[in-house]
């Protein structure tokens, strides 16, 4: 099982918030249903179709443990991607004469804020609420956006940036006080997080199963039944999931996703715990170092998750000089789009330091090792770094490099 | 983002980091872009009586493609006249680090370096004929850079 990333070809993986491995048990699992067992759960005729419809109920209801729900509430997608867009654009399309506002927060992830884009393309308002410097959302300014012709309001569990775990039985309760659903996006919750939706005044929420070591491409949506949460379905076909979203069930994909969060269930207290212990040892080996800051509350954060600044160092060249490190950056240069983090800027961050962010996630996989040699390398370039970085020159010779009229381009 | 060989050389061996005076007489100095932009490149040449430049150095802050941007002028522009490197073009910059589109702001960052350390050093010339002392405190440099 610890075999997986010992290859020292290989960097060491601290990113489990892109994605996770899919854990060995879990892939074992998967495995005969992709070749022996392939039948169409949908075929009610015969025995091939009734093994993988009870393998599929089977893993409906592992995923509905974790989250103490009921298995009839759980309805699986491709991806928390697609449960986003079916609950928010499902729920407002279903909801459109009992009102068109909805409500987000600027931290969400780009499929909630994507959804929300399109809804207002389509004549909806959205209210996008900033969160507080510490990423939190504050439940007096969410309280205040809702109107009476508030249909949804959605805010996600866990930030994937920074790790935050918003208050959702709060957030929950104002938006019900007020007759709106309240969805939420718990893809980097799960296993993380207990969730409780028996007593979390929750009517929609999205999963994955690659963010909690299951293969990638299946995710599911959490529909209340009681009192029911109705939904527009986006994708029509041949009646799958109670209609609410058609399309043949990826079985093996199902059964992965069921067994990794049944293993997740199991597992989790003392997972959280080693993982928090090294999350830990890696924030002790490089506090000392001057002129880092921490994105994010430290105390309502998930244990895996550590987003650190370092000033007057770029994200993308410190990426580069710890090749034997994966991790991922706030900085522009990571992805085609030449701007910092939203997430980062939303906490009102200056862009220099947007731009000087790192985030390790670590995960399942990770040993202490592997953070005394990540310690070790990040001192190292740092340092190399900060001698090749001018403003590092001007930080030392006591230059505020805010007081300098810079040319921007 | 893959990078080219040549942009992982330059920056795995940075050439000519480093600082000169930014008071004396013969070093121009340029510094271009923006902390909020992710790139600050502080470029310097030290020219020589015969005008060509003796001497390049940079600093730079951004990603691995700016300072490689940064490290391939300083060779570029030693032992050229304030001229000839006045010529240097960021499209050539960016076809020697086959750079992809979006890091071409990269090489034309380094170009505007160039051309800022050159017209650095240019108005420091101009000041002493006229009889000024040839000085400059650090942060006006950088103001003006």
């Amino acid at each position: 099982m610890q075999t997986m990333l010992t290859n020292t070809e290989q960097p060491i993986y601290l990113d489990y918030s892109a994605t996770t491995p899919i854990d060995p048990r879990v892939a074992d699992k998967m495995i005969p249903y992709i070749t022996q067992h392939f039948g169409n759960p949908a075929s009610r005729s015969h025995a091939y179709g009734w093994r993988a419809d009870a393998a599929v109920e089977a893993a409906r209801a592992d995923v509905a443990a974790l989250v103490h729900a009921d298995p009839k509430e759980i309805v699986w997608t491709s991806g928390a991607t697609e449960s986003n867009n079916l609950a928010i654009k499902g729920a407002a399309h279903f909801h459109r004469k009992k009102g068109q506002h909805l409500i987000t927060v600027k931290t969400e992830h780009k499929a909630v804020l994507d959804s929300m884009r399109e809804l207002e393309r389509e004549g909806f308002e959205v209210t996008y609420l900033d969160p507080e410097p510490d990423g939190l959302v504050d439940a007096k300014k969410f309280a205040a956006a809702l109107r009476d012709d508030t249909v949804l309001a959605s805010v996600m569990y866990v930030n994937n940036e920074i790790g935050v775990i918003q208050d959702i039985a709060t957030l929950g309760a104002l938006c019900h006080a007020r007759g709106a659903l309240f969805h939420v996006d718990a893809a980097q919750a799960t296993g993380k997080v207990d969730i409780d939706l028996q007593r979390l005044p929750v009517d929609l929420m999205s999963f994955s199963a690659h963010k909690t070591y299951g293969p990638k491409g299946i995710g599911a949506l959490y529909v209340r039944r009681k009192p029911r949460a109705r939904i527009e379905p986006q994708m029509h076909g041949g009646g799958h999931e109670r209609g609410m979203r058609s399309g043949t069930l990826a079985t093996h994909q199902i059964v992965g996703m069921g067994e990794a969060f049944r293993i997740a269930r199991d597992e989790m207290p003392l997972e959280n715990a080693r993982i928090r212990r090294l999350r830990d040892k890696l924030l002790a080996g490089l506090r000392d170092i001057e002129e880092v800051y921490i994105n994010g509350d430290m105390d309502q954060r998930v244990p895996h998750n550590l987003n650190i600044s370092f000033n007057y160092v770029e994200g993308e060249s410190l990426m580069m000089a710890m090749k034997e490190l994966a991790v991922s950056s706030g900085s522009a240069c990571t992805s085609a789009s030449l701007e910092p983090s939203y997430v980062l800027r939303a906490l009102g961050r200056p862009d220099e330091l947007a731009h000087s962010s790192i985030r390790f996630t670590l995960g399942r996989y990770t040993t202490a090792g592997d953070i005394e040699f990540a310690v070790n390398i990040i001192r190292q370039k740092i340092q190399k770094l900060r001698a090749l970085s001018p403003l590092w020159d001007m930080y030392k010779a006591g230059v505020d490099i805010n007081s300098v009229k810079w040319a921007t381009h | 983002m893959s990078y080219s060989d040549k942009v992982i050389d330059h920056y795995e061996n940075p050439r000519n980091v480093g600082t000169l005076n930014t008071a004396d007489a013969d070093v121009g100095t340029g510094m271009v872009g923006a902390p909020a932009c992710g790139d600050v490149m502080r470029l310097q040449i030290k020219v020589g009586k015969d005008g060509r430049i003796d001497d390049a150095v940079f600093k730079t802050y951004g990603c691995g493609s700016a300072i490689a941007s940064s490290s391939l002028v300083t060779e570029w522009v030693k032992g050229k006249t304030l001229d000839q490197a006045m010529l240097i073009k960021n499209s050539e910059i960016a076809d020697e680090l086959a750079l992809p589109p979006v890091k071409i702001h990269c090489s034309v960052l380094a170009e505007d370096a160039i051309r800022a350390a050159i017209s650095d050093y240019r108005s420091k010339q101009e000041l002493a004929d006229a009889g000024y002392v040839a000085c400059q405190p650090t942060t006006s440099a950088i103001v003006a850079a």
